[in-house]
Formats: C-alpha cells, sequence, structure tokens
C-alpha cells in the first residue's frame, strides 16, 4: 500500500525546470532514499509535497486518495512532516513555543502544560529535547531532535528529511539512524534524502534516484550497489579526487599563535587557537558548523580583529592586518560566502579583477582592453561556462566559484585560505575545485582548507586539525585520521 | 512651593505628551514584531486625528469620532498589509506612500468638510477624569483624560498579549522567522495582517487623542512628526512593550520641561529649547539602541514560491 504516489510533478524556476515529471511512490513503513547530486531537484520535489513550493503540473496521492496540498497546513493535515535543510525554528522561541507554533485552538498559552505534553511525546517517541530551552541555545543536532519531535508530536506519519546527517557528527549519525529504525517498526514511513551513498545504502529499504530534475530510476536497496547507484546519480562511474601519496613538506609559511577573537555578539568564538601550514601542504580544518570556522577564515582575510594572538605569513606580521595588508602579503582568500563576496551586477571580467584594480588602470582610467584579455584567459583556464560580459548574478554556484578561484588562484599566492570551498556545489564543479587546490599544493602553496565535509577534508588534506568550541582539539597526520577518531574530536573529546 | 508646583505641572503635561506617543509606539510594536515596519505611522496619526475630530464634529460624538479614526486606522493598516505584506512592495516605500496618501487625503477632505474659515473650526473635546478636587495640591497629575489612563493601562495588556497569548506567540514567530512559522503551517499573511491592522488603529487614537482631548481642533501640523518619534522610540524600547512607557515618559518629561523653560526668560534661542527633546532622544537611542535587537525578519517581505 502506498502511503505517498505523486505523478508526474513538474516545476519551473524560470526557464530552470527543477522537476521534470517526476514519479516518486512510497510504501507504508519504509525507510526511502531520495538520492542525487545538489541541484537534482530533491529539495524542491519535496518542498512540494509539504505544500512549500507548489507544483505546475502533477498530481499527489496519499493514502490512495488524490490531494491538494496548497501550505504545510494541509500537508500536517495528511500526515506529513518535513525537517527541511535548513531548520524552520524561530530561534528567539522555546522548543515548547516552536512545537505548538502552529496550533490554534484557545486564546492564551499555558506554557507549563505545554511543556509537559512536549516531554510526554519526547519520552514517548525517544527522541530526548529540552522544553524550555531556547532554540538559540542548542546545539545543530539537538535542534534536529526538536524538528523531528515537532513533526511527530503533529500526527506525521510521513518524516521527510532533507540532507539530516549534513549537519551531525558521525555519531550523531548513529543515534539518527537508530531513532529512524525505531519509529519506522512502530509504523512510521521515512524520506530521506540525502547525496551520501553509504547513508543510503546502510539504512534505506528503497532508493530513487534524481539527475537534473529528471527521475534516473527506482530501486531496492538489496538489488543495487554503490557503484550502480554512483552511475545513476552522477552518469558515471568513476569520480572523487584524492590526494596521491605523501609530500615533503616545505618550509612554515603560515604561523597562527595562540589567538583570541569574539564572535559578532562579543562572546568568545576563538580560544587560543594554533595552527602551523607549511609549503606544498593542505592543512584540513574539520569541525561541526559554527564551532568557529567562520571567525578563524574572517580573521585571516582581514575582517575581524583577534583580542590576543599572533598571525604571520612568512616573516610579515599580520596580527593586526587589513584586507589590503593580507592581500599584500600574499594571502589568497576563497571565502565562504562567494555571494558576499563578488557584485552581483558586475560583469565577471569586473569581478575578476575586483581586489586587484591597480593592476588595470591606465593614466587613471580602467583599462578595459586588458580587463577583457585577463577574462578571456581566466575563463578558459579554468573552465568557466561564461562569457567576460555575463552578470555573476547569473551564473550558476559552481561557476560563480571558479570565477572566485580564478581570481584569487590567477595571483600565485602564497598561502590560500579555502573555506568551505564545494559547499552548494555538483560534483562535476566539487572535482574541479578539489583538483585546483591539490594543483595548489603541488605548487608549493600552504593551503589552508576550512570544510565542513569530513570526507572533503579526509581527501585532501595532509594533516587535519580539528576545531570545537573556538579550540583545536588536536592535530592528526592523515594517515592516522580515521572517521570515528576526527567523529569524537568534532564531538568535542581531545585526541 | 513654588518648586512642587513646577514639578507637579511638569508632571501632568509629561503625562499629556506623552500618551500619543505610548500609542503610537505600541501601534508600531505590534507591526515590528510582527516583521513589518510601518512608516505609514506618521500618516496613521494625522488621518486618526483627522477622522476623529471630523466624524465628532459632524455627529457631535466624541465616541463616534473616537471609533471613526480607529476604523480608518485599521484601513490604513489593512492598505499597509496589502502594499508590503500581499504585494511584497519594499516596506520603506510602502509606509512613506501611505503616509503621503494619508495625510493628503486628510487635508483634502478637511478643505471640504470645512472650507476655508479663517477661525479654525474646534469641538468640546473630552474632559479630563476629576479623579482629585481642584483644591488638591496633586491634582494636575492625577486630573487627566481618560486615553491617557487606557493608553498606560494598554502597556501591560499588549505586553501580556505578545508574551503570553498564542495569538502573541504567532506575532513573535512571524516577525523573527517566517518561513518556520509556514513551514509549523501558520498563515504568514494572516497574521501579519492582523498585527498590522491593530496596529493602525492604535496609532490612529494616538493621533485622535490630540484633537478629540489634547485641543479639541485639528491644525495641518498637529501631528508634527510623533510618528517619527515613535519609530526612534520603539528602537529605545529594544521592541519590548513596558519599555515603551520609559521612553515615551522621557520624551514627555523633557518636551514638558524645555517649554516650561522656554517661559523662564533664559536668553538662549527658543529653537534650542525645541530641539531639546530630539536631542535627548538622539543621545537616548545611541545609548540603549547598542544593545536593540530587532526582530529578524525586520523588513523582509515574506514569500513562497
Ligand atoms: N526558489 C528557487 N528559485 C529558483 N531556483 C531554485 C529555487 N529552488 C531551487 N532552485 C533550483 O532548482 C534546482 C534544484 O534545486 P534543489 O531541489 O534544491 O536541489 P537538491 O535539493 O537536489 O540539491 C537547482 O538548480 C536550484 O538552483
Ligand atoms: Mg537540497
Amino acid at each position: 500500500m502506498h502511503a505517498v504516489e505523486m505523478k508526474g510533478i513538474v516545476k519551473r524556476f524560470a526557464d530552470l525546470v527543477a522537476s521534470d515529471h517526476v514519479d516518486f511512490n512510497l510504501e507504508k513503513g519504509e525507510i526511502h532514499a531520495l538520492l542525487g547530486e545538489n541541484g537534482a531537484g530533491k529539495t524542491t520535489l519535496m518542498r512540494i509535497l509539504y505544500g512549500l513550493y507548489t507544483a505546475d503540473e502533477g498530481q499527489i496521492i496519499i493514502n490512495e486518495k488524490p490531494v491538494v496540498i496548497h501550505s504545510p497546513k494541509d500537508a500536517i493535515k495528511n500526515g506529513i512532516g518535513m525537517v527541511t535543510q535548513h531548520f524552520t525554528l524561530v530561534p528567539t522561541l522555546t522548543v515548547a513555543e516552536n512545537m505548538v507554533l502552529g496550533e490554534t485552538a484557545g486564546i492564551t498559552l499555558n506554557l507549563p502544560a505545554l511543556e509537559k505534553k512536549v516531554a510526554e511525546a519526547s519520552e514517548k517517541f525517544g527522541i530526548p529535547v529540552k522544553p524550555q530551552a531556547l532554540i538559540k541555545h542548542l546545539s545543530v543536532g539537538e535542534r534536529q531532535r526538536v524538528e523531528i519531535l515537532k513533526a511527530l508530536y503533529h500526527d506525521a506519519n510521513v518524516l521527510i528529511l532533507d540532507e539530516p546527517t549534513a549537519v551531525l557528527v558521525p555519531q550523531e549519525v548513529d543515534m539518527l539512524f537508530e531513532a529512524l529504525t525505531r519509529l519506522q517498526k512502530s509504523g512510521l514511513s521515512v524520506i530521506f534524502i540525502s547525496h551520501h551513498l553509504n547513508e543510503v545504502m546502510q539504512i534505506c529499504q528503497k532508493v530513487t534516484v534524481l539527475r537534473d530534475g529528471k527521475l534516473a530510476g527506482t530501486v531496492n536497496v538489496a538489488d543495487t550497489n554503490l557503484k550502480e547507484l554512483a552511475n545513476m546519480m552522477v552518469g558515471r562511474e568513476n569520480f572523487g579526487v584524492k590526494r596521491q601519496g605523501q609530500r615533503e613538506r616545505g618550509n612554515l609559511e603560515l604561523k597562527i599563535e595562540n589567538i583570541c577573537a569574539s564572535d559578532k555578539k562579543g562572546l568568545p568564538a576563538l580560544k587560543d587557537v594554533s595552527l602551523d601550514v607549511h609549503q606544498g601542504e593542505i592543512l584540513g580544518l574539520a569541525g561541526v558548523s559554527g564551532n568557529g570556522q567562520t571567525e578563524l577564515s574572517a580573521v585571516l582575510c582581514g575582517m575581524h580583529k583577534i583580542t590576543s594572538g599572533k598571525i604571520f605569513a612568512g616573516d610579515v606580521d599580520l596580527s593586526h592586518a587589513t584586507t589590503s595588508d593580507v592581500c599584500a602579503a600574499g594571502v589568497g582568500r576563497i571565502p565562504e560566502d562567494r555571494h558576499a563576496n563578488m557584485v552581483g551586477e558586475l560583469s565577471v571580467a569586473e569581478n575578476l579583477i575586483l581586489d586587484q584594480m591597480n593592476n588595470f588602470v591606465k593614466n587613471g582610467i580602467m583599462d578595459y582592453a586588458k580587463i577583457q584579455k585577463n577574462a578571456e584567459e581566466l575563463i578558459k583556464s579554468f573552465n568557466i561556462k561564461a562569457s567576460a560580459g555575463d552578470r555573476v548574478r547569473t551564473l550558476s554556484g559552481g561557476n560563480m566559484q571558479k570565477v572566485m578561484l580564478a581570481r584569487t588562484l590567477s595571483q600565485n599566492p602564497r598561502i590560500v585560505i579555502a573555506s568551505q570551498p564545494t559547499r552548494g556545489l555538483d560534483v562535476g564543479a566539487t572535482d574541479y575545485v578539489r583538483t585546483v587546490l591539490l594543483e595548489q599544493r603541488d605548487r608549493g602553496a600552504a593551503v589552508l582548507l576550512l570544510s565542513e565535509d569530513l570526507e572533503e577534508i579526509m581527501a585532501l588534506s595532509d594533516r587535519i586539525a580539528v576545531i570545537y568550541g573556538g579550540r583545536i582539539m588536536g592535530i592528526l597526520p592523515a594517515h592516522e585520521a580515521t572517521a570515528e577518531k576526527l567523529g569524537l574530536m568534532m564531538a568535542g573529546s581531545a585526541a | 512651593m513654588d518648586s512642587v508646583l513646577f514639578i507637579v505641572g511638569l508632571i501632568a503635561a509629561m503625562l499629556r505628551v506623552a500618551t500619543p506617543l505610548i500609542y503610537g509606539t505600541l501601534g508600531e510594536l505590534f507591526s515590528e514584531r510582527a516583521g513589518v515596519l510601518n512608516l505609514g505611522i506618521e500618516g496613521t496619526m494625522f488621518l486618526g486625528a483627522f477622522t476623529g475630530f471630523a466624524v465628532a464634529a459632524t455627529t457631535g460624538s466624541l465616541w463616534l469620532g473616537l471609533l471613526g479614526a480607529i476604523l480608518a486606522g485599521i484601513l490604513a493598516g489593512l492598505l499597509m498589509s496589502l502594499l508590503s505584506v500581499r504585494l511584497g512592495v519594499n516596506q520603506h516605500v510602502a509606509g512613506l506612500g501611505i503616509t503621503l496618501l494619508a495625510t493628503g487625503i486628510s487635508l483634502f477632505a478637511f478643505r471640504v468638510i470645512f472650507g476655508e474659515s479663517k477661525v479654525p473650526p474646534s469641538i468640546e473635546s473630552f474632559p479630563m477624569l476629576q479623579i482629585l478636587p481642584d483644591t488638591n495640591p496633586l491634582a494636575p497629575i492625577t486630573n487627566q483624560y481618560l486615553l491617557t489612563f487606557i493608553g498606560i493601562a494598554l502597556i501591560p495588556l499588549v505586553w501580556w498579549i505578545i508574551s503570553k497569548t498564542r495569538f502573541g506567540l504567532q506575532i513573535r514567530a512571524v516577525g523573527e522567522n517566517p518561513e518556520a512559522a509556514d513551514a509549523a503551517g501558520l498563515n504568514v499573511y494572516a497574521i501579519r495582517t492582523r498585527a498590522l491592522a491593530i496596529g493602525g488603529a492604535l496609532m490612529a487614537v494616538g493621533g485622535a487623542f490630540l484633537t478629540l482631548a489634547q485641543l479639541g481642533s485639528f491644525t495641518f501640523g498637529i501631528v508634527a512628526g510623533r510618528g517619527w518619534v515613535c519609530i526612534a522610540l520603539i528602537i529605545f524600547a529594544n521592541w519590548h512593550a513596558v519599555n515603551v512607557l520609559w521612553g515615551a515618559l522621557i520624551f514627555g518629561g523633557v518636551q514638558a520641561l524645555q517649554l516650561r523653560l522656554q517661559t523662564q526668560g533664559i536668553k538662549l534661542p527658543y529653537e534650542l529649547f525645541l530641539s531639546l527633546p530630539y536631542v535627548v532622544t538622539i543621545i537616548a537611542l545611541t545609548i540603549a539602541g547598542r544593545n536593540a535587537s530587532a526582530p529578524s525578519a525586520l523588513l523582509k517581505a515574506y514569500r513562497r514560491e
């Protein structure tokens, strides 16, 4: 018996067809994976089921009855709950308040009674939450539990989880899987969105694969293997870029000594952080989102002040440097938020010289011929799929990142700071970015790679440091670093 | 004895000056907690002042006047909702547009109804309540307009609505994270619309207080930037109802003080005194505003694909 049937779903965003006549069937009581690269249309399809988007075409059938879902309210009424990729909780409210947000009965709120109900639900479903805690004080893993419990609290019998493991450390992933298996036994059906093949093989019974908005197929996990799934997902069998072999590391290039810094709210974000990066190595900094990576990268880029400590690039003291000092010292930056570091309304050519305008000025006037030539060369060598005159705003994430790489790396920096360089990119672009980073290492640059993607860190780094709560928990050489060890450190236990 | 008289008079005037600011700021509080900056406040107060006066003058009933002002304020709030919530127009543009529109309509309607008389028309305004006999030295403080007492009583009521009721929870949710509210099954548009309508009604009462109680007549400069002061006060209050009282009293107190200083024969240009409340507001804002944290979704229209 089908819990959910989606037939011929079409969703367009302007010219882009994010969902192209997709069929999706969920059996009662199964954990069904929705697999696909970034941008394949997984989130779009599920947002349609949950009423966050409206489909342009297609039909939704729940429990054998055709339904129309205009809003999440309708979806909840039909027993569907969704934990979106970016959590939809109100940070200034408590757990209990968030849980009962959608209810409309009664004028006043009897908070103690609601908290008790939430605590009972927490007990009943075996998902621990603290009803009185403010969401903003919770860790990502705790927030996710609140989201799941929220769905179950509203009597969901179909639970959609959008990339639930992306924000968790390995141990939390195990806890999540345990809870899902238990809930499945009590009759819950789960749609599990992921682009990690191993996870899918581990806990799902069925897999639907999407590629470029189209259905690539639905298979039983028991009848398939990693290779076939990978093939369905990307349309080719081999993918993934890996660091090859050991390399002699060179001189010390970037030295970070006991730096401390506060976050925007004035709370300590970096506590006594020390790191060395040598020529010709990639030092990976692993950690769950929000443990000081953003601040560290901002500090190293000259955008954030440190309260104590020292930073040296070679023998240049960058402890209190401005962004232009940092550039001048030969530090290349691939920032976390590429949108914030490019001007969408300017052309690719203009964005490519944004941080080195002085090199493209003749007699006080911008030398557009030279700018154009520079752009054409970089577009070719970095394989950017756009022309020099295109506005950056119109580029896909992958091409935008290539513009960023081209701008930074064409200046042959001695030090490269790469923050989340593949976040939000598809497999092809991800491979490209990783290849380029490895090229920088082989060229002799000192590369600091900050990433929340543990696989990426392990694939590229010569040494791996782990940051937790603004502190470095330890540094391991690549050959000693296992996912398990790193996971423990990412969860806060020292090496 | 003189100084007692001075202080009693000062406090009495402070409460009168603070009254329209309390209504206006509480109205703005509803809008902003729901995520909408309503710059239509200046015009809505003006519209309230005019409608209250016009209805009272034509029907002879002050209470009908007040009701008329409330309805006009609700309409202005609904228009703001139509523009900024439903149609997603930039909130600054929509709000300023409403201020211009409401001011223009009021002026036009005033000319149509009352013509261009030399003597401004006036009405018999609300009396002050006689709580203490006039002979009591404290009488000027206690004997205020009923609307002043209602305004002060509204502060704990608004606090209770925002922090203790389901509607308040919904307002806070759509003002902080409309995506979350939507995903939880709430109708973001409807909740914002309701908050704007209530806010508009309160703003209009603030304006109507001027014509129906304090002055008994309508002049073109009657609101004189009080709406903008409310916008500043809400930041001072850090979006909390209870702090609205302190903000309004500080502004009202300085305003009352500067009026008295002007008559003390101090040899300074009177403009200096006039500017005093605004200077104090700016200083108070720079001190209090540093830690102010606006509702996260303020200024953001909510769209779903
Ligand atoms: N709200 C939106 N507006 C425009 N384009 C969108 C929107 N949401 C998704 N897309 C586009 O639709 C495609 C599919 O996106 P998505 O469903 O998020 O993919 P996935 O979840 O599989 O990574 C992407 O190219 C994305 O850029
Ligand atoms: Mg997605």
